[in-house]
């Protein structure tokens, strides 16, 4: 080579246009490696926990008094439940709220995108475990929620606030863990 | 490769789920009367993503949860909301996920750096080309 | 028993790539190396025709619907059309791997075939380093996708074909993809050959050339009908969304636009070696890359394969093989590649270097801007979604310049460019910029300054291209120059495609009653009917629509609203009427519960010069390709005359 003395400034330059390429690589493949297999579906929690539950104000089925604000102002910790009629897993869980509310809890529902008739006929079939139901015909309160799908189960201070969010149907082993969280948020 | 695979289960919106028995709201898909609001929406509408799919926007997805708020960003809008108080309202509610259009704070950071960085590698290594002239006689 | 006979075939095929690998290599003692290194060129040839015969098997078993090989019983159904029993061969994972290395084998035996300047060693060389590649792949497919498996008791029908892919543009989209991914692998091959034998340098740079722009026109091709397909065919009027998937097509392409630059540079002044060779190993590393995030399942994206973690080991254990093996040679051969002499400013490389700079970061941005969301995600800070503003914000702005400059490059010379005469070249061009985006400005009322540069560097660029041939005698212009210029040509044509249409657009959302109309951009709509249609395996509901201008009918458009059967799933098809200056876009929604359809129209000007461009910068590749092919081979002869005497 017939090249002048480099400066240091260019040999680190160099150095980084010769190795950079291969370094960059190998973390690449380490990283890649690494994350191979992992659940790349990205579940979207609601970022209200801890935040006070917004404010809600539903009609309900019939003649029945819908869902407000005020029922979570109780001073006891309660569950809202986001379900559908046409929603497959909503049925699934339906044996656990009863089983929730058989326990004393009370359960609130908010019927997202569905008909009046459905609604009172799905809780005809799978039994209707909730004190209060709302109907949010347009899915805006369950957007207001940052609830992304159905079913979901938020637990709900006494003071209103909101504690924790359950993704997808309670399955039985969900229990233990749903009342742990109310017992959290009723201290 | 866009192609092959296009597993558009986003058509099916929530996994395990039927159709809605509901029309979507009205504002899901009617304009805004007011153009320039509806252009506004339409703009923020392309830059949400929409909750249920793989990675589509609100305004290009047929699920029943992007016509949802789509009607909830058009009403925000009619309602005098500008877009990015319409934005802040939803990431305060799903997070930065939910707009496609990535912070400029925290962990984004980097992402908005890298073209910077990228520009400034490479106008070091490419001025080296035009250096070496002065410093070394033609051969 | 033809299946099994492509199979056996496949495994022969292997067997000839690996002599392909070797054949170079092997020197018994006392023995010519020559009759050795010989052997490569017949082995590229049988392999390539062996799998010719296992993918012709394959499609055989398609369009035979014989449904005891597993993966038509998967991918296939009786009534499909033809067309599409056979675009379902790579419509899914094993069938696509095999397609590629059928592609892989075809660009085997075309290297075999073509002259090869830098001496049969270096072909030899070549074709050995493309054999190893195919070997990987071939234990891939032969191990872990086997696309020739039996089912134990097979089906009386099959699963049938998304129909979202059961489309014209779609059934082409893969072949041609796969001929620029896997032809980068030509590249790639020369690349590692030249850092083995030391011989990178201009001889290199002009061989090399013809396999690049080859590439680089298939891959545009390519990214082009992908890009058509989701225009028409998904049905929100999009064609661009900068999903990870289509970033994984575009990244690439970039890289061999800059490996075309960069290549011309090495040929005439002999500079730019390192950074050259490291965008051969790049751009075919990117195409690889792409392969395997698709099927990696990492990235959340609309085109999504079905997901298998084994498979994804085992792609990025190969990738780590043969990307990581070329690197690391780079970095041991890369400081003593000695430097070329340096560069004016002001001259045909310097504007070369910045359009590689330039061009190079916008590849960085696609890469960090697609994988950043992956990355967020693993530290626990997300997750966040990067999308189209990002991609517009900063990928947008390095454009400009790059634009800027394409039109300027053209006129200057290599070395020291004068610069007398360039102001007076430019002015037209410089002029009838300004003059377009003022038009915008004032009667298309456009107000955004993006689109407004747009408007302006599409002008500028297209008749700055123009003036390049302006006065010159077609048949005596150099091919060479007509493929510069008509590619750069179509980059005009696409630029001012992608800001008409995002600048343009007027959109119509309306529930109409039969015998109700609306009005769009001056075009009026009249649904005159919705009836049910029925096509072969699929039922609709379809729309008649008048289609009139200022009380002229013009068009009938048929949008559809369609239920496919096997499988079952819902699609839309948009009616579009293609006019040179736009494209009516009609989709059918549905009916609102009183009596009315959601209608869904665009108008969206100029949006079919996004394509033209795309197949017109494809054309000119293709068009520079065969140009260099003949120069050179006029220019070898007497080299040619000498050795043999």
């Amino acid at each position: 080579m017939t090249e002048t003395p480099e400066t240091p400034a260019r040999s680190w330059l160099t150095r980084l246009a010769i190795y950079g390429p291969l370094l960059l690589f190998a973390v690449f493949v380490v990283f890649v490696g690494s994350q191979l297999g992992r659940e790349t579906r990205v579940t979207v929690t609601s970022k209200l926990i801890g935040q006070p539950m917004p404010a809600v104000n539903l009609p309900g089925l019939g003649g029945a008094p819908g869902l407000t604000s005020a029922d979570f102002k109780t001073g006891k910790p309660v569950l809202v439940n986001v379900f559908a009629s046409w929603c497959i897993p909503c049925r699934v869980e339906a044996p656990q709220l009863a089983r929730l509310t058989a326990m004393g809890v009370t359960v609130n529902g908010i019927a997202v995108r569905d008909a009046p008739d459905d609604v009172a006929a799905f809780l005809k079939t799978n039994g209707n475990p909730f004190t209060r139901v709302g109907l949010d015909k347009t899915g805006q309160t369950q957007i207001t929620l940052g609830s992304s799908g159905v079913p979901e189960t938020f637990v709900i201070d006494g003071r209103g606030i909101i504690r924790y969010q359950h993704i997808g149907e309670i399955r039985p082993e969900h229990i233990a863990l749903l009342m742990a969280k109310l017992t959290e948020a009723g201290r | 490769m866009r192609a092959l695979f296009l597993a558009l289960l986003l058509l099916f919106a929530a996994p395990l789920a039927a159709d809605p028995t509901m029309p979507p709201a009205a504002l899901a898909d009617t304009p805004l009367p007011d153009a320039a609001q509806e252009a506004k929406a339409q703009a923020l509408m392309h830059e949400l993503r929409c909750l249920v799919c793989q990675n589509q926007s609100i305004a290009d997805s047929h699920a029943d949860m992007a016509g949802d708020m789509r009607a909830l960003v058009r009403s925000k809008i009619a309602a005098g909301e500008s877009p990015d108080e319409v934005r802040a309202w939803l990431i305060k509610r799903y997070g930065d996920w939910v707009s496609f259009n990535p912070p400029t704070h925290g962990a984004a950071l980097g992402l908005w750096l890298a073209p910077l960085l990228f520009l400034g590698v490479g106008l070091l290594l490419a001025l080296r080309l035009f250096r070496r002239r002065g410093s070394e006689t033609k051969a | 028993m033809i299946v099994e006979l492509g199979h056996a075939a496949l495994w022969l095929a292997a067997a000839f790539a690996l002599l392909q690998a070797l054949a170079p290599w092997l020197r018994a003692p006392a023995d010519d190396a020559e009759r050795w290194t010989g052997l490569a060129v017949p082995a590229a040839l049988a392999q390539a025709l062996l799998v010719s015969l296992a993918f012709g098997s394959l499609v055989w078993a398609f369009a035979t619907s014989d449904f005891s090989v597993k993966l038509v019983a998967e991918n296939s159904h009786t009534m499909k059309p033809m067309l599409y029993k056979l675009s379902g061969v790579w419509g899914n994972h094993e069938g696509s791997m095999l397609l590629w290395i059928l592609v892989m084998a075809v660009a085997g035996a075309a290297v075999s075939l073509a002259d090869s300047p830098l001496g049969d060693r270096f072909r030899a060389l070549v074709l050995s380093m493309q054999g190893i590649i195919a070997l990987g792949f071939y234990a891939f497919l032969l191990a872990a996708s086997n696309p020739f498996a039996r089912l134990a008791i097979a089906p009386t029908q099959g699963n049938g074909l998304n129909p979202l892919l059961q489309d014209p543009g779609l059934a082409f989209h893969p072949p041609m993809l796969y001929a620029g991914y896997v032809g980068l692998s030509v590249a790639f091959a020369f690349a590692v050959a030249a850092l083995l034998e030391r011989r990178v340098g201009p001889a290199w740079a002009a061989a090399v050339r013809p396999w690049v722009l080859a590439a680089w026109a298939a891959l545009g091709c390519g990214i082009t009908l992908g890009s058509w397909w989701a225009y028409y065919e998904l049905g929100w009027g999009g064609y661009w969304f900068w999903d990870p998937v289509e970033n994984a097509s575009l990244m690439p392409w970039l890289a061999a636009t800059a490996l075309l630059h960069s290549v011309a540079v090495l040929a005439k002044r002999d500079a730019l070696r390192n950074w050259t060779i490291l965008l051969a190993v790049v751009g075919f590393s990117l195409s690889m890359i792409g392969t395997f995030v698709v099927r990696s399942g990492l990235l959340t994206s609309v085109h999504a394969f079905a997901v298998d973690p084994a498979r994804g080991a085992f792609l990025l254990v190969l990738l780590a093989l043969y990307i990581g093996g070329a690197l690391l040679l780079y970095a041991l051969r890369a400081s003593t590649v000695a430097v070329g002499e340096g560069f004016a400013p002001v001259s045909r490389e310097g504007a070369l270097v910045a359009n590689n700079l330039l061009l190079a970061a916008g590849l960085g941005v696609v890469f960090v801007g697609s994988g950043y969301p992956l990355l967020v995600d693993v530290l626990g800070v997300g997750p966040i979604s990067v999308g189209p503003p990002y991609f517009n914000a900063t990928f947008g702005p390095l454009m400009i310049p790059l634009v800027l400059l394409m039109a300027v490059g053209p006129f200057l010379t290599w070395g020291a460019a004068r610069t007398d005469k360039l102001a007076r070249k430019l002015a037209v061009p410089g002029l009838l910029a300004v003059a377009l985006a003022l038009y915008a400005f004032a009667v298309w009322d456009v107000r955004a300054a993006f689109s407004l540069i747009g408007f302006a560097l599409s002008a500028w660029l297209g008749v700055a291209t123009l003036a390049i041939l302006w006065g010159r005698m077609p048949w005596r212009t150099p091919r060479a120059t007509w493929g510069m210029a008509l590619a750069h040509l179509g980059v005009a044509f696409t630029l001012f495609g992608i800001t008409a249409s995002g600048a343009l657009t007027r959109e119509l959302l309306v529930n109409l009653r039969l015998g109700e109309s609306a009005e769009v951009a001056g075009y009026t709509m009249k649904l005159v009917d919705v009836a049910p249609v029925a096509g072969a395996n699929w039922t609709a509901l379809e729309a008649t629509l008048d289609v009139s201008r200022g009380g002229q009918p013009l068009t009938v458009l048929h949008p559809q609203a369609r239920l496919y059967t096997s499988p079952m799933m819902d699609t839309t098809e948009a009616a579009i009427h293609t006019r040179i200056n736009g494209d009516l876009y009609a989709v059918l929604g549905k009916p609102d519960g009183s009596g009315r359809w959601q209608l869904h129209v665009w108008w969206k000007p100029f949006v079919i010069w996004i394509w033209a461009g795309g197949l017109i910068m494809a054309l000119g590749g293709a068009l520079s390709m065969t140009a260099r092919a003949s120069a050179r081979r006029s220019a070898a002869q007497p080299v040619g005359a000498l050795v043999a005497a």
